[in-house]
């Protein structure tokens, strides 16, 4: 809002601070921690399988073959369960913060409310989930017709931080819109989490209005399906352009500033309303 | 930056209006809801000198949360201006931040789970404080408030008065020029409502620390606060040093006496019986027509005494009486 003289490095400094009180604390609950963190792996054991079986069903996954399936499925929920552990918490700014009054004592501090928000929130116990995209994403790429040249490395890790960025966005998105409604979260939730798991799936299985949405009103096709194609060579029966790589980060940036604009307002709105 | 004859608070005008939406009344449509306006705060203006101590005291929901929000930057006012230490609280809030501290009753700032040690340690680099400065602040303020054997325990563990105790502490470290506090007694046991109230005294004589604070507790006010405003229906209805106060409303007295056996309430002149309990009754005087003397003279002209006693109005007594006079049509 007002010129920030704080330098970056200062605030990143505080953040990891932040968040190593954060894991502290739920340390004090052992048993819990580890509880959470293993049931988070099976979620991604239970998809996998499940697409595996789906495979076998459909052969000819539209027209990809396994490898670039699972690739589709690493590349959709690596970057989604990335953001779980760093970004996702923010959608209980209702429950956690505005409903008790907390958001005050956040707000009285000289530091960015966002970023104490997203440190205070940090869930290490969700890394669990990480756990099968990654083996998904390595086992892909071993599988995959393709040669890992230097480039393709790289446009698979801008791809991957493309995606974390997408879906860091949403959910700063779905915590702003809690600051004007309140019991939003249930809302957001199903477009969070429901978009993801429909991103598991190639694009072009889906019908015309599906991909629209998926393409323009949550870009959430450049978070998986735009990467397989360009990374993994799959199929391309949509003929998207042959610019696509270059898409996923750019998109990202804008899904940001739309977060970013969002949070603002939603702060001017909680400053003019209280909670 | 800082000029030191500059008031620490101006407010002027001040005013927060809120909408609040009400499911409308005797409507077909239930989904339908009106829209009401509430006035939190109405027109409050005053000034608060550096070094000042004062108490902002009012009835729930008269609107003192409200004015500490607009003042501490969390609310925008719907009119009117706040100034604190030359900032706009809500434009300049994280530069405001850095200079005030604040302690809301109700909430915690403190990591729950943590050490309030670890909790002193995150407010250090939070405010970027100088380590020798927060290290002397630290062990100062843990002699002063005994926390010392409170440093390695969790939070959670701590009862509500070493809690608050840790919270006041927490608002101090990184050497405010003023500290905002709401309600920092409310449900504390009488030993951590004096070592409170102690060390907020000390930290304003000895660092000349502005505070600003928020009661139910009138003994907050009367040990603490040379100067009080009452605040009701979001309107200050006064704002002055206490003992002026009590000189100008305090007027009344009451004698309470034991007669030898019980009657009717006695007729004197200038005199309120407010109450008959058997052969107790209580006289109410106001002594710029009569004297306790001439009170008692009349009362034992008519009835013999076995005893009796004089009651001065206590401050919540007073502020009563204010209310009860200001809500007059």
């Amino acid at each position: 809002m007002t010129a920030q003289t704080t330098p970056i490095a200062d605030e990143f400094r505080l953040y990891r601070r932040i968040v190593a009180a954060r894991i502290r604390s739920d340390w004090q609950y052992r048993t819990s921690f580890l509880t959470l963190f293993v049931s988070q792996s099976f979620i991604g054991v239970f998809e996998l399988v499940a697409l595996q079986f789906l495979i076998d069903l459909v052969p000819q996954f539209g027209g990809w073959d396994r490898a670039q399936v699972v690739f589709l499925y690493a590349m959709a929920t690596l970057p989604f369960s990335i953001g779980d552990v760093f970004v996702s918490e923010v959608e209980l700014l209702a429950d956690r913060y505005i409903r008790n009054g907390h958001f005050d004592t956040v707000l009285m501090r000289p530091s960015s409310a966002l970023l104490q928000i997203l440190a205070l929130e940090f869930e290490l116990r969700r890394a669990g989930k990480l756990v099968v995209p990654a083996i998904a994403l390595w086992w892909s790429a071993t599988n995959l017709d393709v040669a890992w040249t230097v480039g393709r490395v790289t446009a698979l890790v801008i791809a991957l931080a493309g995606g974390v960025g997408i879906y860091a966005g949403f959910w700063v998105i779905a915590g702003a819109i809690s600051f004007w409604a309140i019991a939003s979260r249930q809302a957001t939730n199903a477009l969070t989490y429901g978009s993801q798991f429909a991103n598991q799936y190639p694009l072009h299985i889906f019908p015309g209005w599906i991909r629209a949405i998926m393409g323009w009103v949550l870009p959430l096709a450049f978070v998986a399906y735009v990467p397989s194609i360009s990374v993994a060579e799959a199929a391309n029966p949509l003929g998207l352009p042959t610019w696509m790589p270059f898409t996923p980060p750019l998109v990202a940036v804008a899904v940001a500033l739309v977060a970013r604009f969002m949070w603002r307002r939603g702060i001017k709105h909680y400053q003019s309303t209280g909670s | 930056m800082t000029d030191e004859q500059a008031p620490v608070i101006t407010v002027e005008g001040l005013s927060k209006t809120y909408v609040v939406r009400t499911r409308a009344e005797g409507r077909r449509n239930p989904l339908r809801r009106d829209k009401r306006l509430v006035e939190a705060v109405s027109d409050v203006s005053f000034t608060i000198e550096r070094g000042e101590m004062v108490g902002y005291i009012g009835p729930n929901g008269a609107g003192k949360s409200t004015t500490i929000k607009m003042i501490t930057g969390i609310l925008t006012p719907s009119a009117g201006q706040a100034t604190v230490l030359g900032l706009t609280p809500t434009a300049e809030r994280r530069e405001l931040a850095r200079r005030i501290g604040v302690v809301f009753g109700n909430r915690s700032q403190l990591w729950y789970d943590l050490p309030l040690n670890d909790s002193f340690d995150l407010l250090h680099h939070l405010y970027r404080t100088d380590r020798e400065r927060h290290r002397r602040n630290v062990a100062q303020f843990v002699d002063r408030l005994d926390l010392g054997p409170l440093l390695d325990t969790p939070v959670r563990q701590l009862s509500l008065g070493q809690r608050m105790r840790g919270e006041v502490t927490a608002a101090l470290l990184h050497d405010p020029e003023l500290v905002v506090l709401d309600e920092p007694t409310i449900g504390l046991d009488v030993v951590s409502k004096y070592a409170v109230r102690e060390f907020l005294r000390e930290v304003n004589r000895e660092r000349g620390t502005t505070v600003l604070l928020t009661t139910h507790d009138l003994d907050d006010i009367e040990q603490l606060c040379p100067r009080m405003m009452i605040i009701d229906h979001g309107r200050v209805l006064l704002d002055g040093p206490v003992a002026e106060f009590k000189a100008e409303h305090g007027t009344e007295r009451t004698v309470v006496v034991d007669l030898t056996e019980s009657r009717d309430p006695l007729t004197i002149d200038n005199v309120t019986v407010m109450q008959v309990e058997g052969p107790r009754q209580w006289l109410r005087f106001d002594r710029r027509t009569t004297t306790a003397a001439e009170v008692i003279a009349a009362v034992t002209a008519v009835a013999p005494v076995r005893d009796l006693a004089i009651e001065e109005p206590d401050i919540e007594d007073l502020i009563r009486h204010l209310y009860q006079e200001r809500s007059k049509p």
